[in-house]
């Protein structure tokens, strides 16, 4: 069953009807056909789906990089239009600029967001948020001595560092070896809880999505719809929560979710 | 600079030179067959005076020529960096541009500029050496990862903006490597236009005076000279490189 929220004013991002198809040689590719996805204001969202089913496509649309052929984007209740200051990136691959250090990649959104802050200032937010994931001592090293999972920390100060109402994680773990892996997850919570912000991941990691959000949309194979929505009740957020007998049912509901939506499994629908 | 960077290199030419002298003496070659390291001293000590200006026109066209080849190289890169049409467009005419030999366009540039000898020198240090520059400018432009793109245009960068902060810097290592290149490739446009189209000036006419009067160790004087100038010109290009693009150097410890 497919929840739909009525009210734009209270989620913070809103998207509603989305279609959008790809220009490509051989015709129209679509790839979006009918989502739905709603997250509150300090919400967090992981999204799931069979690989090429469009998840990227999605965070160009909030990030305002692309538009929905058909159906509507809101952010904070206005439609969005163009790409906007109020949204943080980061990737799989955590790009940084190699001839500025730790901390100059960091501070880069600042140099483009106009921002009221001194020059100090904005050093300091850039330390604090180095300090908050553990890069400390970390800032006037350049990102080539750092390792896979360091880059992907200093890559979410920088997706932070601006304040944006939306952080947009783009499988942001898929790289990392498993211990790394956890050792982020729990990064993630330490830093929602000091610097709230409203999330949206994409990711093809089950646990993860169901450690780190407090909403799981699963979308269709391609061209993707929203397929269902799993709600996260819990408020334990120890990296035991995943071996609970709650958290066993949710992955294989999802999992279940997942092999329909790659076509393995006869069709269960709308099965909740 | 640690004294082994300089000992090494100095070591090996003076290994190099010995090795010249001996394959000399062995072969028991006349002058005219291959002058010896032995035989250029007296060359030097004779004219030390024509290698300093001839050598200084040499050097300054070349510089000139090479800077040509950067302003210009580098904006035809960037047009092909940033325009996919305008790479698929650009490239045939560039290869077959660089596939000329460019001692054949002398005579028709020498005809061209009837007189305007520097103008012509410089022309043909520009020709044979842009290529380089502006395939690797626009290489480095177009392989961009565009999560850099995703992150400064979600930001609401502009593309000016995107172009000094990222593309600009991350495209430096390539540019200076291409420029390693075409410092050499400018000096041989120099010299083809010096040799090929003699109008008194430069190295390379003293090499041709050389070729008149039968003095041997006086062309390969100049051929050491010209090899000097290019190790000076090179490792300018080093030292900037340094300057500017030295956070792509590997640290070795």
């Amino acid at each position: 069953m497919v929840k739909r929220y009525e009210s734009v004013m209270e989620n913070l991002i809103d998207i509603r009807g989305v279609r959008h198809a790809y220009k490509t040689a051989s015709g129209p590719l679509p790839v979006l056909d009918g989502l739905d996805i709603s997250v509150p204001e300090g919400g967090f969202t992981a999204v799931v789906g069979p690989s090429g089913c469009g998840k990227s496509t999605l965070t160009k649309l909030i990030a305002g990089l692309l538009f929905p052929d058909d159906g509507d984007v809101f952010l904070q209740g206005k439609k969005v239009t163009s790409p906007r200051a109020t949204v943080g990136m980061a990737f799989q691959n955590p790009v940084m600029l190699e001839w500025r250090t730790v901390l100059k990649n960091v501070m880069l959104p600042l140099e483009i967001v106009p921002t009221q802050l001194s020059r100090t200032e904005q050093e300091d937010r850039a330390r604090y948020l180095l300090a908050l994931v553990g890069l400390e001592g970390f800032e006037d090293k350049r990102p080539s001595e750092l390792s896979g999972g360091m880059r992907q920390r200093a890559s979410l100060c920088r997706a932070l560092v601006h304040q944006p109402d939306v952080l947009i994680l783009d499988e942001p773990f898929g790289a990392l070896d498993a211990f790394t892996r956890e050792d982020l997850w729990q990064i993630m919570h330490q830093v929602k809880e000091k610097e709230p912000f409203t999330g949206v991941l994409i990711t093809h990691d089950l646990r993860e999505s169901i450690y780190l959000a407090d909403q799981v949309v699963v979308l269709s194979g391609r061209p993707a719809r929203t397929q269902f929505v799993l709600d996260v009740k819990t408020d334990n957020r120890d990296i035991e929560m995943l071996y609970t007998p709650q958290t066993a049912d949710m992955l294989s509901t999802l999992r279940k979710q997942i092999e329909i939506a790659q076509g393995r499994s006869p069709a269960a629908g709308d099965a909740t | 600079m640690t004294l082994r960077q300089i000992v090494v290199p100095t070591a090996a030419m003076i290994v190099f030179l010995i090795l010249w002298e001996a394959l000399v003496w062995v072969m028991g070659w006349p002058n005219y067959k291959m002058a010896s390291p032995s035989d250029l001293v007296p060359a030097y000590d004779r004219y030390w005076a024509l290698f300093l200006i001839y050598g200084w026109q040499t050097l300054w066209r070349t510089v000139v020529g090479l800077l040509l080849a950067v302003v210009v190289g580098t904006a035809i890169g960037m047009v092909m960096g940033f325009s996919r049409t305008m790479r698929d467009a650009l490239y045939p005419l560039l290869v077959g541009f660089n596939a000329i030999p460019k001692a054949t366009v002398v005579p028709i540039v020498a005809l061209m500029f009837v007189g305007a000898h520097d103008f012509n020198t410089i022309l043909i240090a520009f020709m044979i050496s842009f290529f380089p520059i502006a395939v690797s400018v626009s290489i480095g432009l177009s392989t961009l990862e565009p999560e850099y793109r995703d992150i400064l245009k979600s930001l609401g960068a502009s593309q000016t903006t995107i172009f000094w902060k990222i593309a600009l810097p991350k495209t430096l290592p390539e540019f200076f490597g291409a420029l390693k290149v075409s410092v050499t490739l400018a000096f041989i446009g120099t010299n083809l236009m010096e040799i090929v189209s003699p109008h008194g000036r430069g190295l390379g006419h003293l090499f041709d005076s050389g070729k008149t009067n039968s003095d041997y160790p006086l062309m390969f004087a100049v051929l050491i000279a010209l090899g000097f100038l290019g190790i000076v010109l090179y490792y300018v290009v080093v030292a900037l490189e340094k300057i500017f693009a030295g956070w792509a150097e590997r640290s070795t410890d």
